[in-house]
């Protein structure tokens, strides 16, 4: 085989650039997305949940099947998108809760005393198990193995990342608006309750605000196309990020969350239930994970029974970069990741010239992981614990 | 203590387990033998994400015993199918084929899907002289060791490439990119067509493998920036659907090639109006232009209620082939393996749907007929009468 | 096996047995179970009670003397007859031992050390692909050499454990700093880099000739063949065929291999290294200031677990015949994550019966009931249940062939197994008493 080694053009890769920089941060809200139900699960029972990848897998059948029976009614056209959109996400993530609670109550609770692998191996057992469920539900009902998503147009339809940038910066502003408002409009007995709801607006105006920011920088010239789904991605992402930062730091669940995350034993005798908050953390994990699911399927168009396993994979890779357990450390890591596998898969092919391709770029996201976790052990945004001696 | 305890449980459970002896004796799980019972086993992925295929080459073998059943039973002999998930592992694989030896009525296996547990699995068989066909192992290899018992009655590597290069060229491609899925069979058949693209003059823009299953931007820019003329994706239909999709979704308007892991309904189900008017090459003739083919359609959708995978026909062939040639055997008395082996091998001019099959003396098709199929309509219904746009008649192929 | 949990136990036992008459039983059950397997070939449970038979052996109150000798002559001598009899037994003792080696190995990474590895499967691959590449014509492709010689085979034997050991060090040193979860996802995530690289490393040189696999992998020389042929001639008999007596060859390669790696286990597990590992499990903080080198304890945890898994990649190469990058998955690292698991962490014989229960039920016992509900099905068995009433399991759809479910049962049994038995089936007995008192304090915990 020649290996000719062609001189780098480097005015392809600069000019490149902007996209794959664009392409790392799509992709990279899809990988939060997942990671956030994982760091969820993990920050309150120090545990890997790999039964994940399954649960985020069974709400992308939830979501295709919903949208697929809303087609075979005829309602799909004539209905407006976001709607059938709505329908599909939410039916995706009830149902993946409800999923990832049974699987708590029969698979892992039994096992809370146990060494930390054992609900790890049950964790495993019940992924074998529910792929194949999966499959055989669908080989019945359908006789599919794939389930594919009745394209929505609008959601394919391609607009240029800058000019969504303005609209998410006048987004942004408009949400934080709402939110000064609903500060100044609280008060007497409600003003606390209000203040501490104003935090919602407050997080997702500041990170949609980056993100539009950070779209328009890339694409000033408004020429780099994005589809819509992966803005829906986007602000779903941002959203879920939102919920879950204000759920957990500003309402009294956060706050037994966070109690019996610390300390099991402690929490139950602060009149905590345990076992609820447990159950409770498991239903918004698998939530978000149904969520993640549908709008996966929207995004890449088909699912398969064993198509949670490498997103799960990637996610919980991410999850563990930003310091897992750690909800925003989850977005960071997921995005970094993202961005990561578009460099590589953009340009190693490029630089080496076709010596090493795309197909590195698990090992170039692997190895600058290393990197990371030798200088920052528990991740980007991990909390760093001083050993005690 | 908890370990004394438990030894006297390991006790108790042996003493169960010894008293389960008597039904050993009664034989519950070994084959029943009655006489008139051939039985020929497929072995493929049944389980996992390659399972999709798996099961297609199961159900196709399935039918093609189903079929042929009253040629045989008419000679006194019934057939039974006994499936095999190989799991896509060789070690389980080659278990398997241990197992299938070790049952002296099954006379024929049917498999596999991957190279990478054909081979190993087929030096069991050889030392059983049991005849293995295979519908879907392209690997070179498999063939390659001059085994008597060996057969495949799909296209090598280094022929359906080559044909895929022709038709680039044929097309007035004057620059190609190729992608493929990293797996034996995309790669192989990848790297022929690279190869055959060169030699007939085509510009290669990019040569890329990945396992990606449903992010495929970071590969489409650097596609974007060079701008071929035809994007050559070898690989199975799945992947390639979501490739296909994005690649226009982006706005990229090359032509589209595949090899025949293309061929299935699922395919512009997936892509939608992304691959329509795209090429692939099969051996597996067009419906509308073979009657014979038609008819496995369309018993295979009545029997399992869903379009056959990529491989069903081959594995369909595969079966009738090894029951054709037990039925020849068994004219002179019980047939047993080395001689429907022979049989086999001496296969010629045999009718199927997937082309009339000869085997040359490596078990490769002595002479594959390829066809250049152009997919006609984003509705998956429609994949019958996708249109033949040539056929090219081709020896085994070169070592 | 002179050590370990049960016997030590039952030395103390008050049997109402006499441990003459435990002999006997003995010696009569692994005959029995012996005879009934050669004679009845394809009888699954006849097989199975000459397993178990084993491990009778193990748990019967008998003379060490007696329970090795016995032990050696149902391995080395009445296993083989058995596979003799049904090439398929010898290939499942063969791959129960590889499993049983790899379980070994990952148990002192995990079990003794506690350093959760997700990876493992890499060390399994790089001792495969070294003799792969070295031992067949790929040497000549990648590196521009003949292939070597067969005999190459018994010194690579040693190389493939040092550069499995090498390769271990080589992940060990950049993880030393991480903890629990962000190790496993390191180790997993070099476990995806090696199998990744063996795909990809058929250029820009072609050292592993990617997903194209490397075949046919050289095998060991058979120096008493040729000599044994010609006295089996000049006995008029015809002679041995190379390639009926390699399975056997394989089989008792594995079976010395898996020896030496029971004997070092044990060797190690009791000796200072094996109690600075325990140390640094149960506290690392702690293990240091009692002056436990972490440093070197860790890398060589990780080395001797590598090795193990290097040389048995080695054999499963060339017993297979031909390897590509389809047996390195992260699957197979978590299949023997399971055996050791399900065996009983931290423990040699819960290991050892992790990995053949599994390796067992994979390859066996659910293939054959399997294929048992298939016959069923295709001779139209009609099947009569109270209340649901008879069904004719031929009128059973397609989509549920029996075959397809193998996996979903095998992680209902996980499942199962964990809730039941979290500590493993033969816990050790240090692990038995920590969850018991942890299982206790947490019943107090959540009935506050």
């Amino acid at each position: 085989m020649t290996t000719a080694v062609a001189a780098i053009d480097f005015e392809l890769l600069g000019r490149i650039f902007p996209r794959v920089l664009v392409d790392g941060i799509l992709l990279g809200f899809v990988y939060s997305l997942i990671a956030l139900g994982y760091t969820m699960v993990y920050g309150v029972l120090e545990f890997i949940n790999f039964a994940h990848s399954e649960i985020f897998m069974v709400g992308a059948f939830i979501g295709a099947e919903v949208l697929l029976i809303l087609q075979a009614a005829r309602v799909l056209a004539a209905s407006p998108p976001l709607l059938s959109l709505l329908a599909s996400v939410l039916a995706a993530g009830v149902i993946a809760g409800l999923l990832a609670v049974t699987i708590e109550r029969v698979a892992y609770r039994p096992l809370r005393g146990a060494p930390r692998l054992v609900p790890l191996i049950s964790a495993i057992g019940v992924s074998f198990f529910l792929q194949d469920l999966v499959r055989m539900i669908w080989a019945l009902h359908r006789n599919a193995f794939y389930l594919t998503y009745p394209p929505i147009e609008v959601f394919n339809q391609r607009f240029p990342a800058g000019a969504y940038a303005l609209w998410g910066g006048a987004a942004a502003v408009a949400i934080a608006a709402i939110g000064w408002l609903m500060r100044r409009a609280g008060r007497g007995v409600a003003r606390a309750r209000f203040e501490s709801l104003s935090m919602l607006p407050k997080y997702t105006s500041i990170a949609l605000g980056i993100v539009s920011v950070g779209l328009l920088i890339l694409d000033p010239n408004r020429v780099l196309t994005v589809p819509v789904k992966s803005l829906v991605v986007i602000g779903a992402s941002l959203l879920v990020l939102s919920v879950l930062v204000y759920v957990v730091n500003q309402t009294k669940l956060g706050m037994a969350i966070r109690a019996v995350a610390e300390d099991q034993a402690t929490a139950s005798l602060m009149g905590v239930n345990v076992n609820q908050i447990i159950s409770v953390t498991f239903l918004i994990g698998g939530l978000m994970g149904g969520i993640a699911g549908a709008l996966f399927g929207l995004q890449f168009g088909t699912v398969n029974p064993y198509s949670g396993f490498i997103p799960g994979l990637k996610a919980f890779t991410a999850a563990v970069l930003g310091g897992i357990g750690n909800i925003p450390g989850a977005m960071l890591g997921g995005l970094v990741l993202g961005v990561l596998e578009a460099l590589a898969g953009s340009y190693l092919s490029l630089i080496s010239g076709g010596a090493f391709g795309a197909e590195y770029k698990d090992i170039f996201a692997f190895s600058v992981l290393i990197l990371i976790l030798i200088f920052r052990p528990r991740g980007l945004l991990g909390e760093v614990v001083r050993e005690k001696l | 203590m908890m370990s004394k305890s438990w030894g006297h449980v390991v006790m108790a459970v042996l003493v169960a387990l010894s008293l389960t002896v008597p039904l050993g004796l009664t034989d519950a799980m070994g084959a029943a033998a009655s006489h008139g019972t051939v039985k020929i086993a497929t072995q493929s992925p049944l389980s996992g994400g390659q399972s999709v295929l798996g099961v297609g080459i199961k159900d196709g073998a399935t039918l093609g015993v189903e079929q042929a059943q009253a040629a045989l039973a008419r000679a006194g002999w019934r057939v039974l199918v006994v499936p095999f998930d190989d799991q896509a592992k060789p070690d389980v694989g080659v278990a398997n084929a241990k197992r299938i030896v070790a049952d002296r009525e099954i006379l024929g296996v049917v498999g596999h899907l991957n190279s990478g547990v054909a081979i190993p699995s087929s030096e069991v068989y050889k030392d059983a002289n049991l005849v293995m066909v295979s519908p879907a192992n392209t690997n070179p290899k498999i063939t390659d060791r001059g085994y008597k018992n060996v057969n495949r009655i799909v296209g090598r590597d280094d022929v359906q490439g080559p044909v895929g290069a022709q038709f680039a060229k044929s097309q007035g491609a004057k620059s190609v990119y190729i992608i493929h899925d990293k797996t034996a069979y995309g790669q192989g058949v990848a790297e022929f067509f690279r190869d055959d693209a060169r030699k007939l003059g085509l510009t290669i823009a990019g040569f890329e493998g990945t396992e990606e299953k449903s992010s495929f931007d970071a590969i489409i820019t650097p596609i974007e920036a060079k701008n071929p003329d035809l994007i050559y994706f070898g690989g199975i239909y799945d992947q390639a659907a979501v490739f296909f999709k994005q690649v226009r979704e982006r706005g990229i308007k090359a032509k589209f090639l595949g090899p025949d892991g293309m061929d299935s309904p699922e395919l512009p189900k997936i892509a939608g109006n992304a691959v329509v008017g795209m090429h692939y090459t099969t051996v597996a003739g067009p419906a509308a232009f073979y009657p014979e083919a038609k008819t496995f359609a369309a018993n295979f959708k009545a029997k399992f209620g869903r379009d056959p995978e990529p491989f069903a026909a081959q594995a369909f062939d595969s079966a009738r082939i090894i029951i054709a040639a037990i039925e020849n055997v068994s004219r002179r008395g019980r047939p047993d393996r080395a001689s429907v082996a022979a049989a086999v091998r001496n296969t010629k001019n045999w009718k199927g749907v997937t082309g009339t099959i000869s085997f040359d003396g490596r078990g490769d098709l002595a002479k594959a007929k390829y066809f250049v199929i152009n997919i006609v309509s984003a509705d998956p219904a429609k994949w019958g009468s996708n249109k033949l746009v040539r056929g090219i008649d081709v020896g085994p192929g070169s070592r | 096996m002179t050590n370990g949990a049960a016997p030590a136990a039952s030395s103390t036992r008050r049997s109402a047995i006499p441990p003459a008459a435990w002999a006997l039983i003995a010696l009569a059950y692994l005959a029995v179970s012996a005879w009934s397997s050669v004679r009845l070939p394809n009888s699954l449970f006849a097989f199975l009670f000459f397993l178990s038979s084993l491990f009778l052996l193990y748990y019967a109150p008998v003379a060490t003397v007696l329970r090795v000798v016995l032990g050696a002559v149902a391995l080395l001598l009445l296993m083989p007859v058995i596979g003799a009899s049904n090439a398929f037994y010898l290939e499942v003792a063969t791959q129960v031992g590889i499993f049983v080696a790899l379980a070994l190995g990952l148990n002192i990474v995990v079990g003794l050390a506690g350093l959760l590895d997700l990876g493992y499967v890499a060390f399994f691959a790089v001792g495969a692909y070294l003799w792969a590449v070295m031992g067949s014509a790929q040497a000549t492709v990648a590196f521009g050499i003949a292939p070597l010689a067969s005999w190459w085979f018994f010194p690579f034997l040693v190389l493939s454990v040092v550069a499995a050991g090498v390769a271990g060090v080589m992940l060990g040193l950049p993880v030393l700093r991480l903890r629990g979860d962000y190790l496993a996802i390191v180790t997993l995530g070099f476990g995806e880099v090696i199998r990744v690289l063996a795909n990809n490393l058929d250029k820009p040189i072609n050292f592993t000739n990617g997903p194209q696999g490397i075949s046919p992998v050289g095998r060991p020389p058979l120096f008493f063949l040729d000599a044994w042929n010609r006295w089996l001639a000049g006995m008029g008999r015809a002679p041995w065929e190379e390639s009926a007596v390699y399975p056997f060859v394989f089989y008792f390669l594995v079976i010395a291999v898996v020896a030496v790696v029971i004997l070092v286990t044990h060797r190690v597990e009791d000796s200072h290294v094996g109690r600075a590992w325990t140390a640094i499990r149960e506290d690392e903080a702690a293990a240091v200031t009692m002056g436990i080198p972490l440093v070197r304890m860790k890398l060589l945890a990780f080395a001797t677990g590598a090795s193990f898994a290097g040389v048995m990649g080695m054999l499963f190469a060339s017993k297979q015949y031909f390897i590509n990058p389809e047996s390195f998955t992260f699957m197979e690292s978590i299949g023997v994550l399971a055996m050791v698991i399900l065996g009983g962490m931290g423990n040699i014989p819960g290991a050892i019966l992790g990995a053949s229960l599994v390796t067992i039920l994979n390859l066996q016992v659910l293939k054959d009931l399997s294929i048992w509900l298939n016959g069923l099905r295709q001779a139209g068995t009609i099947v009569t249940l109270p209340i649901i009433g008879s069904y004719n399991l031929a009128s059973l759809p397609a989509q549920l062939e029996p075959a397809k479910y193998e996996r979903m049962v095998f992680g209902v049994i996980l499942i199962l197994m964990m809730i039941f038995r979290p500590q493993g089936i033969l816990p050790s007995r240090r692990r038995a008493r920590e969850l018991h008192d942890v299982a206790a304090a947490g019943e107090v915990a959540t009935n506050a």
